[in-house]
Order: C-alpha cells, then sequence, then structure tokens
C-alpha cells in the first residue's frame, strides 16, 4: 500500500506536469488557429476585392468576333470585291513549348522560299495581346493543310483556322480604283481602334478599300467566354454580334471601265470618265494596272520588287496622282476667263503670223503652225488650238487673274469627295513660285501656262471635272466613287463642294461649246477624224504635253529613252453638248504622232457610253495636227 | 470566484475520480466497445463535410467520392481495432512496431520504388505498395511514450539523449528519401511526447536557439525543388506562371470566397482548374471559395473541438504512457491542419501535408485515424487498469 502511494504520488506529480503542459499547448493551438483566421478574415474580408476582381480576369477572357467586310460593286451590280474563304496559318506563342523548332518544323513542311523566311518569323512575333493568336501565312494550298494535319501532333499552339479573304474578281481593271486590301502592319496597329481591329487582320490599304474602310469594315463584336486554366474555351457567357462592312456600290461602270483598259491597248496613260450632273466617275483607269490579288495575301518580295522596279511604274495611281502638262486642253478654261476679266468677246479677232511677240522683246513664242492661222476669233482659235491667241490673251490675264479662274475649275486643287490619295496637280501663282524658287514671276512665264505648259501641271481626274464644270455650265458636282454607302445613296449636294462659276452673260457658255464641237465636227477641228459619223453633238479639246519627268531614270536604254521622249496625248470631252451625260479626259503617255491618238479613245468612250455601244473602230491614220 | 474554483476542481478532478454512483459504474455501451462518441461523431462530421467538398473539388466525380469514402470507411475500422487494444498491448508492441517501421525504412533506402522524384514506396509484391514513413508517424510517438512512460518525469539528460536517438534515426532515413514535411512532422510527433512529458523550459529555450541556429544548415542541404518553394513562398509573384502559381490560385480562390462564398459546385478557381491539386492538399480552397468565411470558420472549429476533445482524452489518461502518446497524436493533428490550411492560404511555405481526412487519399487517413483509435483505447481502457 506505501509503496503504491508512492507511486500514486509520483503518478499525481506525472500528471499534473502534463496537465500544465497541455494547458499551454492549448493555449497555442488556440493562439495558432487564431492567426488562421485573421489570416482567412484579411484574404476573404478585407481583401476580398481584390481576389474577386483576380478570379474573374482568370476566369473570363473577351473574345473579339471581326466583322465581315463589306463587299464592293459597281454601279450595276456587277462584283468588284468579294470575300473568298481560305485557310490561315496561325501560332498562339503561349501555347507552343518550343518557338525555334516549331518554326523550324513550319518553314520545313511548308516548304517556304528562303526569302519568306525572315517575314515568316517577324509575323510569329506580330500580335497584340497574349493569347491572340499570330497570322502566319494566309491562303495555304490542299497540300499544305494535309501536311499540316498530319503533323498536328508534333505543333501545339499550331491551328488551321478558316477565314475570309478579299478576292478582286477582276484585279487588272480595277486595281487602281478599287485599291486593295493588306494585312495590317505594326505602324498601321497603333493607328486603328484595337478594340474595333481585335480580331481584323486586314485593313483597307488605298483606293477606295482605304477611303471607305470604316464603312467596308464595320463594327467588331465580341463574346465574353468563360476558360479553364488552359485556356479553353468552356462556355460561353456573352455575345455582342459583329456589325458586318456596309456594303459599297460604286459609280464606276465595270463595262466602261473595261473599254478604257482595252483602249489604253498597253500604253502607259489614264482615262477617266464622270457624269457631269452628278458628280459620279464613271470610269478612272490608270494603266498599266496590276493583280490586287497579290497584294491581299501578302506579295512575295521579287514580285513586289519587280513591280516596284517597273519603268512603267504599274503601282502608280496616274488618274489621282499623274502630274501631266495640261497642254491645250486648257484652252477652252482661259477662254472663258479671258470673257470674264472683259479682255476679250467671243467676236474679238487677232491676227497669227505664226508668233507671238511679247511687248519690247525680241523672242518669238510660235505657233503649232508655223505660217499662222491668220485672222482667229475666240471659237476658231479653240478649234485650231490656235497658240498665238492664247498667248496674247494670258499676257493681258495675267498669271494672278489666270491662276484665280483655274482654281475656280477646281486646278490646283483636290476635287473629288473620295478618291484616296489624291494629288493637287500644280496651278503656279506670282506668290507661289515666289516661295518655291524666290524668284518672281516673269511675263514668258505667264505665256506657257496661257497654252498648258510651264510649271501648270495637272491629274487626268482634275481634266475631267474641269471638263465636268465647263460642260455643267458652271455647275460644280463633286467627282465621287461611292454611289451608295449600305442602303444610303450619296447626296450629289456634298459638303465642301466648290462655288458654282457665275458669268455674266450664259451664252458665252455656247460660244466656248461651239468651239469644242468643231474640234471633232469642224472643216479645222483638230479632232475632225475622230468625230467623224458623230450621231450626237460632242464638245472636245486636244492636247498635246512635252514629256516632263515621270518616270525618268538613268538606267533607261537609248531605244526607250527615244520612246519616252515623245510627247504625251491629251484630250478632253463632254457629250452630247445640250444635255451632257459624260465628261471624259485621256491621257496617253508618250503617244507620239500628235494628239489625235488620244481623241479617239475619248470617242469611243463617249459612244458606248451614250449611244451604249462598244466599237472601237479607231482609223489609226492621223495628221500631226493640235499642240 | 466560487464557480471558477468549482470549475478547475472538476476539471482537474473528474478525469481520475472514481464512479461515485451504481448507475455509472456499470460501464456504458460506449466505454464496452472502447469508443469515444463524442469524438466519433465530430470525426464523422468532418467526414461528412470533407466528402461533401470533395464531391465539388474533384469536378464532380461520384466514384471520387466513393473510393474515398470507403477509405473513410477503411480508417474507421482500423480505428475501432486499435480502440479494442489495451494500452499495456500497445506499450509492449511500439518497441516492435518502431523497430519494425525502422527497418522498413531501411528497405526503402537500399531498395524503394521511386516514384516522383523521391523514394518513398515500399512494395510488397501482389499485396500493396506503401510508404513506411507513414506508419513512422504512429511508431515515433509509441516509442518515445513507452520509453519514457517507464522512466521518472520530468526526463532527464540520459534519458533525453536516447530519445534523441530514437527521434533522429527515422528523421533523418525520411529525409533522405527525400520527404522533408513527412521527416518533420514525424519529429514534431515526437518532440511533442518529449515536450508533454515535461522537459524543463530551460531545455526548451536552449533546443530553440539550437535549431533557429541549425536553419542554414537546413537550407544547404535541402534539394533545389525544396528551396524554390520556401523563395517562391516569399514572393510568390516572382514566378506567377511557374512556382508561385499554386499559392496565387489558391489564395484568389479563398480570397473570393469572401465571407458567404461562392456556392457549392460554383467555385471558378475550383471548377475551371485554376486551383492546382485541389481534391489533395489544396482543397481547403475549394471550401474556402465555395464556403466562404464562414464554412472555412466552421471547419476550423470543428478541428478545435477534435484537438479539445483530445487533449480531454489525454488528460483522463491513467499512465504516462497514455497520457504521452494521446497528448503528441492529438497535436500532431492539429500541426497537420495548422500547416495545411496556413500553406494554402499563403502563410507558410508549401509543403506537401494534406488535410487530415478531408484531403483525396488513402494512407494519411488511415494513419491518422488509427491515432484517434490509440487515443479512444487509451481513454477506454482506464477502468480496467488495477486499482
Amino acid at each position: 500500500m506505501r509503496k503504491h502511494r508512492q507511486a500514486l504520488k509520483n503518478a499525481r506529480q506525472e500528471m499534473h506536469t502534463f496537465r500544465v503542459r497541455s494547458l499551454v499547448a492549448a493555449c497555442l493551438v488556440v493562439l495558432l488557429t487564431g492567426a488562421l483566421m485573421a489570416r482567412l478574415v484579411y484574404l476573404q474580408v478585407v481583401q476580398h476585392d481584390v481576389y474577386i476582381t483576380r478570379s474573374e480576369n482568370n476566369r473570363v477572357r473577351v473574345e473579339p468576333l471581326p466583322p465581315t467586310r463589306g463587299l464592293i460593286y459597281d454601279r450595276n451590280g456587277e462584283l468588284l470585291a468579294e470575300n473568298r474563304p481560305t485557310y490561315n496559318l496561325t501560332l498562339v506563342r503561349e501555347r507552343v513549348d518550343d518557338i525555334d523548332a516549331t518554326l523550324a518544323l513550319l518553314i520545313d513542311l511548308l516548304d517556304l522560299p528562303d526569302a519568306e523566311i525572315d517575314a515568316f518569323r517577324e509575323r510569329s512575333r506580330q500580335r497584340q495581346r497574349p493569347f491572340q493568336p499570330a497570322l502566319l501565312m494566309s491562303d495555304l494550298s490542299e497540300e499544305q493543310i494535309a501536311k499540316l494535319a498530319v503533323n498536328r501532333y508534333r505543333l501545339p499552339g499550331v491551328e488551321v483556322e478558316a477565314q475570309l479573304l478579299r478576292y478582286y474578281p477582276d484585279a487588272k481593271i480595277m486595281s487602281h480604283a478599287l485599291g486593295f486590301v493588306g494585312r495590317i502592319n505594326a505602324e498601321e496597329l497603333n493607328q486603328l481602334d484595337p478594340g474595333n481591329y481585335a480580331g481584323t487582320h486586314f485593313v483597307g490599304k488605298t483606293g477606295v478599300e482605304r477611303y471607305y474602310e470604316d464603312e467596308l469594315h464595320g463594327q467588331a463584336g465580341l463574346r465574353k467566354v468563360e476558360t479553364n486554366a488552359r485556356g479553353r474555351v468552356l462556355r460561353e457567357l456573352g455575345r455582342t454580334d459583329p456589325v458586318p462592312g456596309k456594303n459599297l456600290t460604286l459609280t464606276i461602270d465595270k463595262d466602261l471601265q473595261s473599254l478604257a483598259v482595252d483602249l489604253m491597248d498597253g500604253r502607259r496613260g489614264s482615262i477617266v470618265a464622270i457624269a457631269p450632273k452628278t458628280g459620279e466617275i464613271l470610269a478612272m483607269v490608270s494603266t498599266p494596272g496590276f493583280d490586287s490579288n497579290q497584294f491581299v495575301t501578302g506579295i512575295d518580295v521579287a514580285s513586289y520588287r519587280a513591280l516596284q522596279n517597273d519603268i512603267d511604274l504599274p503601282l502608280f495611281n496616274r488618274a489621282a496622282r499623274g502630274h501631266y502638262p495640261a497642254g491645250s486642253t486648257v484652252k477652252p478654261f482661259m477662254a472663258l476667263s479671258g470673257l470674264v476679266e472683259g479682255e476679250i468677246t467671243p467676236s474679238d479677232t487677232i491676227y497669227d503670223p505664226g508668233y507671238y511677240q511679247l511687248p519690247n522683246d525680241s523672242r518669238r513664242y510660235r505657233n503649232w503652225l508655223r505660217w499662222g492661222h491668220g485672222k482667229v476669233d475666240m471659237e476658231r482659235a479653240i478649234t485650231v488650238s490656235n497658240n498665238t491667241y492664247f498667248y496674247s490673251l494670258a499676257h493681258e490675264l495675267g498669271i494672278d487673274a489666270i491662276s484665280k479662274h483655274m482654281h475656280q475649275f477646281g486646278f490646283g486643287e483636290r476635287v473629288t469627295q473620295d478618291v484616296y490619295g489624291e494629288s493637287t496637280g500644280l496651278m503656279p501663282s506670282r506668290e507661289w513660285k515666289r516661295e518655291r524658287f524666290n524668284q518672281p514671276w516673269y511675263p514668258g512665264e505667264t505665256l506657257s501656262v496661257g497654252i498648258g505648259q510651264g510649271y501648270l501641271q495637272v491629274t487626268p481626274l482634275q481634266l475631267a471635272t474641269a471638263t465636268a464644270v465647263l460642260a455643267n455650265r458652271g455647275h460644280w458636282v463633286k467627282p465621287r466613287l461611292a454611289k451608295n454607302i449600305g442602303d444610303e445613296e450619296v447626296p450629289v449636294d456634298l459638303p465642301d463642294t466648290k462655288q458654282d462659276i457665275t458669268i455674266e452673260n450664259n451664252e458665252w457658255w455656247d460660244d466656248i461649246y461651239a468651239g469644242m464641237e468643231n474640234v471633232l465636227s469642224g472643216r479645222e477641228g483638230t479632232a475632225r477624224r475622230a468625230g467623224k459619223g458623230l450621231e450626237y453633238r460632242m464638245g472636245g479639246k486636244s492636247g498635246t504635253a512635252q514629256v516632263f519627268s515621270l518616270g525618268q531614270d538613268e538606267k533607261y536604254n537609248a531605244d526607250e529613252l527615244a520612246e519616252r521622249l515623245r510627247d504625251h496625248a491629251l484630250f478632253i470631252a463632254f457629250a452630247p453638248v445640250d444635255d451632257p451625260q459624260i465628261a471624259i479626259s485621256v491621257i496617253v503617255e508618250n503617244a507620239g504622232g500628235g494628239s489625235s491618238h488620244a481623241s479617239y479613245l475619248a470617242r469611243d468612250m463617249a459612244d458606248a457610253w451614250i449611244l451604249g455601244r462598244d466599237d472601237k473602230e479607231t482609223d489609226d491614220d492621223s495628221e500631226g495636227d493640235g499642240a | 470566484m466560487t464557480v471558477l474554483s468549482d470549475l478547475t476542481r472538476s476539471l482537474r478532478a473528474r478525469p481520475v475520480r472514481p464512479p461515485q454512483s451504481g448507475m455509472s459504474r456499470r460501464k456504458s455501451l460506449w466505454m464496452r466497445v472502447h469508443l469515444d462518441p463524442w469524438l466519433l461523431l465530430l470525426l464523422v462530421v468532418l467526414m461528412g463535410a470533407g466528402l461533401i467538398v470533395l464531391y465539388s473539388a474533384s469536378g464532380q466525380s461520384m466514384a471520387v467520392v466513393e473510393a474515398q469514402a470507403i477509405r473513410l470507411g477503411v480508417a474507421l475500422v482500423v480505428m475501432a481495432g486499435l480502440a479494442q487494444l489495451s494500452p499495456v498491448t500497445l506499450m509492449r508492441w511500439a518497441p516492435l512496431a518502431y523497430g519494425g517501421t525502422l527497418l522498413m525504412l531501411v528497405a526503402v533506402e537500399v531498395m524503394g520504388d521511386v516514384g516522383m522524384g523521391a523514394k518513398r514506396w515500399l512494395i510488397i509484391p501482389g499485396v500493396m505498395r506503401f510508404q513506411p514513413s507513414e506508419l513512422m508517424k504512429l511508431a515515433m510517438p509509441m516509442m518515445l511514450a513507452a520509453y519514457l512512460g517507464r522512466r521518472q518525469l520530468p526526463p532527464r539528460v540520459p534519458d533525453l539523449m536516447v530519445c534523441a536517438l530514437i527521434l533522429a534515426l527515422p528523421v533523418v532515413l525520411i529525409a533522405r528519401q527525400p520527404d522533408l514535411g513527412t521527416s518533420l512532422l514525424v519529429a514534431t510527433a515526437a518532440v511533442f511526447v518529449v515536450l508533454l512529458a515535461g522537459l524543463s523550459w530551460r531545455f526548451i529555450a536552449f533546443f530553440s536557439v539550437l535549431i533557429a541556429s541549425a536553419l542554414p544548415l537546413l537550407w544547404m542541404n535541402m534539394h533545389d525543388y525544396q528551396r524554390q518553394r520556401v523563395l517562391t513562398f516569399l514572393n510568390p509573384e516572382s514566378d506567377p506562371l511557374g512556382a508561385g502559381w499554386n499559392i496565387i490560385q489558391s489564395t484568389t480562390a479563398i480570397g473570393s470566397g469572401g465571407v458567404f462564398g461562392k456556392g457549392w459546385l460554383e467555385g471558378t478557381q475550383s471548377q475551371l482548374e485554376f486551383l492546382p491539386e485541389r481534391h489533395t492538399d489544396f482543397i481547403v480552397a475549394v471550401l474556402g471559395e465555395e464556403f466562404g468565411l464562414i464554412g472555412m470558420l466552421a471547419v476550423l472549429c470543428l478541428y478545435l473541438l477534435i484537438v479539445a476533445r483530445g487533449l480531454w482524452l489525454s488528460n483522463g489518461a491513467q499512465d504516462s504512457f497514455g497520457r504521452l502518446l494521446a497528448g503528441s497524436i492529438i497535436l500532431t493533428f492539429f500541426i497537420y491542419v495548422f500547416v495545411n490550411v496556413g500553406m494554402v492560404s499563403g502563410i507558410l511555405p508549401v509543403v506537401g501535408v494534406p488535410l487530415p481526412l478531408v484531403s483525396y487519399g488513402g494512407t494519411s487517413s488511415v494513419t491518422l485515424m488509427a491515432g484517434f483509435g490509440i487515443l479512444m483505447s487509451i481513454h477506454s481502457h482506464r477502468r480496467l487498469l488495477p486499482r
């Protein structure tokens, strides 16, 4: 019993120790649990907002839904630009384990030419945000798709996706008027609205595609999707459908445009046709053209270099940007300026000895006909394209008045509503010369401008526009390419249209028209051959432009130089005179053999438009007339 | 004041007070089956809650829930079985259990199966493969409690030396597998025994300093992945898609749950697989996301109650062996909870410790329930001792 008590006492003490220790432990347990709870309160109450946002960002991804680009039709509903389904190669960098190996394998599978490899690698880096697929290659061939499909297991993160690609069925004849779309480049990326273009790979680069980019592109939609940790879409949480781009109906008549290209017959130059009453551009041709479809998928370096270095400058839009001396086509406008300024009346005559001399100057400014036209009034001066008359008139008007009146016709200004990249040309003035060369204006220079030479430079588009205004008796209608944007018709009266040209005596218009009609129909007309058998009244004016530096380059060989030094042939025309339906400007570069060449083209254009006839019975014999 | 003294008296007196009335002299049914109804109830409630969370965390896989339920059932059977053994038997078998497990650890060292970059598994061909280190979690405190239970307490220095040896052998072997987490937990179980045995405060202070100064040594002996875990813990944002991912996603899951949670099966972090190891080590993040602060506090309270009941029962043990073993088991249980929740909520580095009885996994559940079986045995066999 004693022994037992001893043991019990010992046990009591041990039990006491244990009790104290376990009480301490219990306190620690409570303390540590308290720490956990405090942490949970911090996470779930204090920082709750931060973490709820973070978890939402984790889960919800916004995916852009690119809109379908609007189609482009000609005025008769012929399709000019469509969207064709094609297959593209895309890559999501985040899902690729070894980017270098993957790219190397792709290059091998696709059999890319060496020249393309760098661009290919570069494209794999182009994207706007993480997990956005980068477009590596467009328009895969069936064979390429098959090869990729077979090797799919080796290519995580690489996808072949279907996409609508722009296609121009009549690229060759429409290239400059339509322009084209191309892959969005780094520079454009910074300028475009990133939200609206998040899913879009292409943007209008030139022409109508560029000018009406906003309308054609449409509004991107988006869908909110729930994704799991590996980025796979599990379900759609919400969706805003994209608004497709608006279809565009152009004022261009595909048949007339096609005729114009045929008429140019491989020569360099431009034909522009405008409906004077509505400003509708019926045809706008710059030759040679190019295949704009090449640019959609990304033209290869060699082809692009070839186009760029082509001495015929196929990429250059002559209609909107080509600077040409107006030559004698400026004369009707000069005559009207003279009438308005009161320097001449229609019946005033001069005697042309074959040259003109400024007072106190021995230099002779020659008429194109060495022996002169003799007695010349305004109408005859236009018909025979008499230089002496217009030297005299220019001198009397002075450069200031000429510049003022020419501007009223749109020379030296951008004249159209929606032609992309349109140039102003150059209408020289005293101020311009002072600024440009820091030199005074010389009277001799006024004479050059008076016959459309010298500093004066016009674009085919300006010439056609001025002709339309002339045919309209001074009433301005802004030329345009868009007839309908979506369902909305583009109005004839556009904002910022130039002021109408009003003159005291409306019969003066008829006097000018009479001179121009005789160009085609008169016995002395410079284009009387082209006017043979006219079934309606047509006014016109020929012109010859001395060659300027367009495309002149030291690389040219002698033969080409000789060909390229020939004069350009110009012709402006409108018809019918009493109810103008079409105003035309034609420029054929280095046509040689005088200006008549261009007049036939204008006649055929007018015939096709007015008579609905498409005959190209041009007889090529031409006399050296018109200057 | 009287109330307080009454309470303390009852707290002190009741466990050892002999049965007073004839009514309680008769052993209750629960005592006869050697189970503690309160502890059992708490454990079953916890398991039930765990299965509900597991259903969500497994991506709503009934198969996973069934498998886990079967394991928990097995674990309950193991618990009930161990509860039938008397503490005397346990004490007698302790050296055998310890020695056998130690041998198996050596076997793992020599011929263990390599899995996930570490040698942890022992395969008995055709029967099973298991981790001896798991067994050591029980064998260790049993051995130490058995040893110290025969000695005079508080332990003296020679006894402590023996304890240190008993501790060091398996801990070093497990750490070499390498499985730093388990070796630390085994060591923790051992340390609890010694602390509860009444290790003097002076020694405690001394060892604390010793351990603190040994930390750099520990760091130098760590594997790269272990160091990475610690570094990531210190700054998870340094590698948000790599090593920091786990901790960022789990804190995001818990934090986004808020007070009331997103609702069962509604947790986006959990259901959309942002959460790693969501049905094993990180299951508490699923709880936090879907049931919010309220769910978290409820489960933590459940654990607290289990720990409280466990400590209560260990105080009722009639000898040192029972007290030390029971106390160590229940405190180690708490450490599991603390380390797991602490790691998932981002206040401790990521170590592979599952949430007891809730995380998916068989071995740990069985080991834990075996511990509770021992606890119940210690509690329910006391009156069989001669008085």
